[in-house]
């Protein structure tokens, strides 16, 4: 746990005692995130800048998405779960609020094309969603790997004008994406926009993706204040990759009482497992060996698979705020199965992650009899049907 | 003066890789970066991301290099490089200097987080990008020790075929903020550009077009040669 040195924690962009967050890049793309930094502070002080989002996030996106009760998985369970349905966003994933932010603010600030990593190519077909709304060309890095059991998103993202780039370097999954991207971003920061797909990168992404993403956190309080007698659920759960998802669900209920939930995968376990330590711009817990060297997650699910987690998770581990958990590839996939067959509702692959702890959970003291309890269903699973027909045998 | 010659090596990159050393040191070498291989490059191109991954499969870790490295008893200084993550790690100074090694360079560690590094009695050199602006660089002039290392090119790490104009630009401007040697690195790749570097920098850092040959199976030799003849057209004056 502490076998690196202590940083600053006065800095900005830092997270906790611990000195999470940072912004750990090469000096060439200081400038760069200094801009991003300045032009961000500056949009999101700015009514114009949040009514023209806020627009698209309605017109455009179909915000705000519905609080759906799933009322025959609760009376099996015996709790009541409610679930956050960023699936019935346009694109169909959570990822559409993030991009949607930074595209305005790649576009106010100048800049004329975009860049973006992608593991489950939900953050990439959002990108390309975008940047054909607002005429910006999109590159985008996916891994060999995930480009092969994501095919129908790359081709979503060719379809939609983007060049995808496949990496081929490491393990071929979203953290050599995301190390690519950065290498290009470097030799393209005066006219791209580094549009990153989580709460992780150098300072400000951390933040600036959080409140991006709290629009699901703040919808679903005022939500659950109408829906609950309780006005607050008793757990909030979502699924953690980068950790975006959660950040923003997280953002909505951090100020009350309900027990925050992040169900990472097994195989890619950061927050649960990682040791502190520094990659891709910013310090947070990673998987790692015993010399240092970043390990390589394994999840059948694609958006989950990253050795860390971001900043702002590991801050709130260390203060006990919210707890992290683990679920199993099998796990995942049987959740998928089951809320589909009981709700009519095929969840992506990540999000089955969160339904599933609450399936293993309910009925214990985890999850006690009679709690109620919020699961960001982060995106659909239409992109996951191969990889179903291949693991759920059906 | 005479210009600095810096050529780069992976560690732990092939068995016997500390010959290289001695055929570097031979060949007219000022002093050696020594790469310090991480899991995950982001500065590096795909040659030393090649080299790196080599070295990492052979099962080389920091403390092998350096265990490698104080025998090999070589008398050129020797400035190691590497990534925060293994950079921050406790014990790394202390490893470094019993090593001997005098020098660092941590690429993804910018000015503002470079106080976290402890490694007392090592020569932290910072590195300086065409995107540098002028109060920064000069902030990046005042705390590096030992030089300054100018980024030719806003890009990683790798051979190219011409010096980019920024470098040339950057040296320049480097020289008005420091006393410090300016050493332009990223992308020479042959003694032509060498010399064209040293002609506004003190000296030169080459590292893909060294790792290149030595992936290609040149041996201590073939590659000593090489850095030969960047010392040759360096010292043509
Ligand atoms: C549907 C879905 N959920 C979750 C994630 C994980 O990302 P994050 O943890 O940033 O929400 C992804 C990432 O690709 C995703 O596509």
């Amino acid at each position: 746990m502490s076998s690196i040195t202590a940083a600053a924690t006065s800095a900005p962009g830092r997270f906790g005692e611990r000195g999470y967050g940072g912004r750990y890049v090469p000096e060439s793309l200081i400038p760069a995130c200094q801009a991003v930094a300045e032009a961000f502070a500056e949009a999101w002080a700015d009514p114009g800048f949040r009514g023209n989002l806020a627009a698209l996030l309605s017109a455009y996106a179909g915000r705000p998405t519905p609080l759906t009760p799933a009322l025959r998985l609760s009376a099996e369970l015996g709790v009541t779960v409610l679930l956050k349905r960023e699936d019935l966003t346009h694109t169909g994933s959570h990822k559409i609020n993030n991009v949607l932010g930074q595209a305005l603010l790649a576009r106010r600030m100048g800049r004329t094309r975009l860049i973006a990593e992608t593991g489950a190519g939900m953050h990439g077909v959002a990108t390309a969603t975008a940047g054909a709304l607002l005429g910006l060309p999109v590159k985008v890095f996916m891994g060999e790997r995930d480009i092969e059991r994501q095919a129908h998103n790359v081709f979503r993202m060719r379809l939609l004008g983007a060049e995808v780039v496949s990496v081929t370097a490491g393990s071929r999954t979203l953290k050599d994406a995301t190390s690519e991207a950065m290498r290009h971003w470097v030799t393209d920061a005066d006219e791209a926009y580094y549009c990153v797909g989580s709460v992780i990168g150098p300072h400000p992404y951390p933040t600036m993706v959080r409140e991006f993403q709290r629009v699901i956190g703040d919808e679903a309080r005022r939500q659950c204040a109408a829906d609950l007698p309780s006005a607050v659920p008793d757990y909030v759960v979502a699924c953690v990759g980068g950790g975006s998802n959660a950040a923003g669900t997280f953002a909505g209920f951090v100020d009350t009482s309900a027990q925050l939930i992040g169900v990472e995968a097994a195989g890619g376990s950061g927050a649960s497992h990682g040791a502190i330590g520094v990659l891709h711009g910013f310090r947070s817990l990673f998987l790692q060996d015993e010399h240092g060297q970043i390990q390589e997650a394994h999840s059948i699910a694609a958006g989950l698979d990253y050795p860390g987690v971001g900043p702002e998770h590991a801050y709130l581990r260390d203060l006990g705020r919210a707890r992290y958990v683990t679920v199993a590839d099998d796990e995942a996939i049987a959740a998928a199965v089951r809320l589909a067959r009981a709700e009519g509702i095929l969840p992506a692959i990540e999000s089955a992650h969160a339904l599933a702890w609450v399936l293993r959970a309910a009925g214990t003291s985890e999850l006690p009899a009679g709690s109620t309890v919020l699961v960001t269903l982060s995106g659909r699973g239409d992109k996951d049907i191969t990889t179903l027909i291949e693991e759920a045998q059906l | 003066m005479t210009k600095l010659l810096m050529p780069y090596l992976t560690g732990g990159v092939a068995p016997g890789w500390t010959a290289y050393l001695r055929a570097f040191e031979d060949a007219g070498a000022d002093q050696i970066e020594l790469g310090l291989p991480f899991s995950d490059p982001t500065v590096d191109g795909p040659t030393i991301q090649e080299a790196s991954d080599a070295a990492l499969t052979r099962g080389a870790t920091p403390a092998s290099i350096l265990d490698d490295l104080a025998q090999a008893r070589t008398s050129v200084p020797i400035i190691a490089s590497t990534y925060a993550n293994l950079a921050l790690r406790k014990g790394f100074g202390e490893a470094l200097t019993a090593a001997g090694v005098t020098g660092l360079i941590v690429p993804d560690l910018p000015l503002d987080e470079v106080d976290q590094l402890q490694v007392p009695g090592i020569a932290v050199s910072l590195l300086a990008s065409p995107a540098t602006p002028d109060d920064r660089l000069a902030e990046i002039g005042r705390r590096s020790q030992g030089f300054v290392y100018a980024v030719s090119i806003m890009g990683t790490t790798g051979e190219r075929d011409r010096l980019a104009p920024s470098a040339a630009t950057l040296a320049a401007r480097l020289k008005q903020v420091t006393d410090l040697p300016v050493l332009i690195g990223f992308g020479i790749s042959s003694p032509a550009q060498a010399a064209e570097a040293a002609s506004v920098a003190d000296g030169v850092i080459v590292g893909a077009a060294v790792m290149r040959r030595v992936l290609d199976g040149a041996g201590p030799t073939e590659v000593g040669a090489f850095v030969g003849s960047l010392r040759a057209a360096l010292d043509v004056r």
